[in-house]
């Protein structure tokens, strides 16, 4: 049985929690880039392109893109032949996160108690970490750094069978239309629907992780992202709540089978900093 | 065309700006977010001195990254304004003059803006690496153990921000929205 040693899995942890927050994803620059030639809006155009440069700098200086380096959101694909040997898992990954957020120069975002003292932990930990079995001997880390700002904005509901697409609809539209400029527009919109209340919310969440561009492989469900896409642009709140025609770059819908009885849906908007990065060991 | 501006602000200077104007900062601005706004409001309600003069001021809402060795600061874009919407009319009411941040202000907030001569601006909200070049000084002022929510007074030079609400209550964020839903 292939080995892995805990060690490799803290190094890639640190190393990705940095550059995942100095590095935008390519698929993101190339649509904030194909958003500055559909923006009618000259100060949403201007806002788009500094947006751009912003990232350029990050780039160049190995600095945060923005500077809520979020909570470190890990999903881990754990294959079922592989063996890990060392240390504790889960303390692997929150040690990489530590080192990562200390060496990268990376915000400490994380308090200790939500409502409580809220002291800050200095160390970003705990990281909210995922983890699925899967076949084979690898090992995928996924690093996603989420903000605070945009996941404010998110919201669940459970709607009931019989408020159809329209109701699914409403909903995301109003849940965006609500946020306005709070979430820093262009945003990404991730929507679950169907399984639990926790299912719908962590699917919402890993339909962030898709390349922007890429549909469901649904079409009915590629169709509500093209529609839904529409409507949201519609809303005219444009990049930063400056007003404009680009207030998201993607809808992303992930589903999964519901009960009898439920339709639950999650909207997870992201930032137009849509960070994350992976590695396969 | 950016108008360029220098701290601290005047009622001369709040009630020339207009909801869409771009601004070039220049001069002296502080930092405060959520923890450093409830210490804030917890010294005002005991009637104590605050840790820095506030008459003509503008507060940032930031909560910046550590600074790489050899920088000033780390990345510093703004952080949500709302948050900081049960504040900011106390603050107002005791001088503060400017608010920079992003996301939309209660209605509270707005009608002190306009009570007091007020302006509130927006950086732009996830360029922070961009916005952290015009800052050219950073030093902690108050509330040093709250790490990046620590009270920064900060030097910059030609930072960028757009007005949003002015003296006048005029919103641009209602303005923007209006002018481009369908």
């Amino acid at each position: 049985m292939r080995e892995l040693s805990t060690d490799v899995i803290t190094n890639t942890v640190e190393r990705l929690c940095m550059e995942s927050n100095y590095f935008l994803p390519w698929d993101v620059k190339k649509a904030l880039e194909d958003a500055v030639l559909k923006e009618e809006s000259p100060v949403g155009r201007d806002t788009l392109l500094d947006i751009l440069k912003n990232a350029e700098i990050a780039e160049r200086n190995q600095v945060p893109i923005c500077q809520d380096t979020g909570l470190t959101v890990v999903f881990v694909e754990l294959g079922q032949d592989l063996r890990l040997v060392g240390g504790d898992f889960n303390e692997a990954i929150n040690e990489g996160v530590r080192r990562g957020y200390k060496n990268g120069y990376l915000r400490k975002s994380a308090v200790d108690d939500p409502f409580l003292v809220r002291k800050n932990t200095g160390d970003n930990t705990p990281a909210i970490i995922h983890t699925t079995i899967v076949k084979g001997d690898k090992l995928k880390i996924i690093i996603a750094p989420k903000g605070g700002g945009s996941e404010n904005m998110s919201a669940l509901r459970m709607l009931t069978p019989s408020e159809g697409i329209k109701g699914i609809k409403k909903f995301v539209v109003d849940t965006v239309d609500k946020a306005g400029s709070n979430p820093c527009p262009p945003v990404i919109v991730g929507v679950g629907i169907g399984g639990t209340i926790e299912m719908t919310a962590l699917i919402a969440k890993k339909a962030l992780l898709r390349t922007v561009g890429e549909h469901n492989p649904n079409p009915e469900v590629a169709k509500l992202e093209n529609e839904l896409l529409e409507e949201i642009n519609n809303l005219g709140i444009g990049p930063q709540g400056f007003g404009g025609r680009i207030t998201a770059l993607a809808v992303n819908i992930e589903t999964f089978p519901a009960h009898l009885a439920s339709m639950p849906v999650a909207v997870n908007i992201q930032c137009h900093a849509a960070r994350h990065k992976e590695a396969v060991l | 065309m950016s108008r360029i501006i220098n701290t601290p602000l005047t009622d001369e200077v709040t009630c020339s700006l207009h909801a869409g104007d771009r601004v070039l900062l220049n001069g002296i601005i502080y930092t405060g977010r959520d923890a450093a706004h409830k210490r804030l409001a917890e010294l005002l309600e005991r009637g104590e001195k605050l840790p820095f003069e506030l008459n003509g001021q503008i507060i940032y809402y930031v909560g910046p990254c550590p600074a790489k060795p050899g920088n000033v600061i780390g990345s510093a874009g703004p952080t949500t304004s709302g948050r900081m919407d049960a504040y900011a009319p106390g603050l107002m009411e005791m001088g503060l003059k400017g608010m920079i941040g992003k996301g939309s202000r209660s209605k509270d907030v707005i009608d002190s803006i306009v009570r007091h001569k007020c302006v509130y601006f927006a950086a732009i909200g996830g360029a922070g690496a961009l916005l952290a070049e015009a800052i050219k000084e950073a030093e902690i002022v108050a509330f040093a153990d709250l790490g990046p929510e620590a009270i920064y007074k900060l030097k910059v030079e030609n930072f960028p921000v757009t007005v949003i609400v002015d003296a006048e209550g005029k919103d641009l964020y209602e303005i923007g929205r209006s002018q481009y839903k369908r």
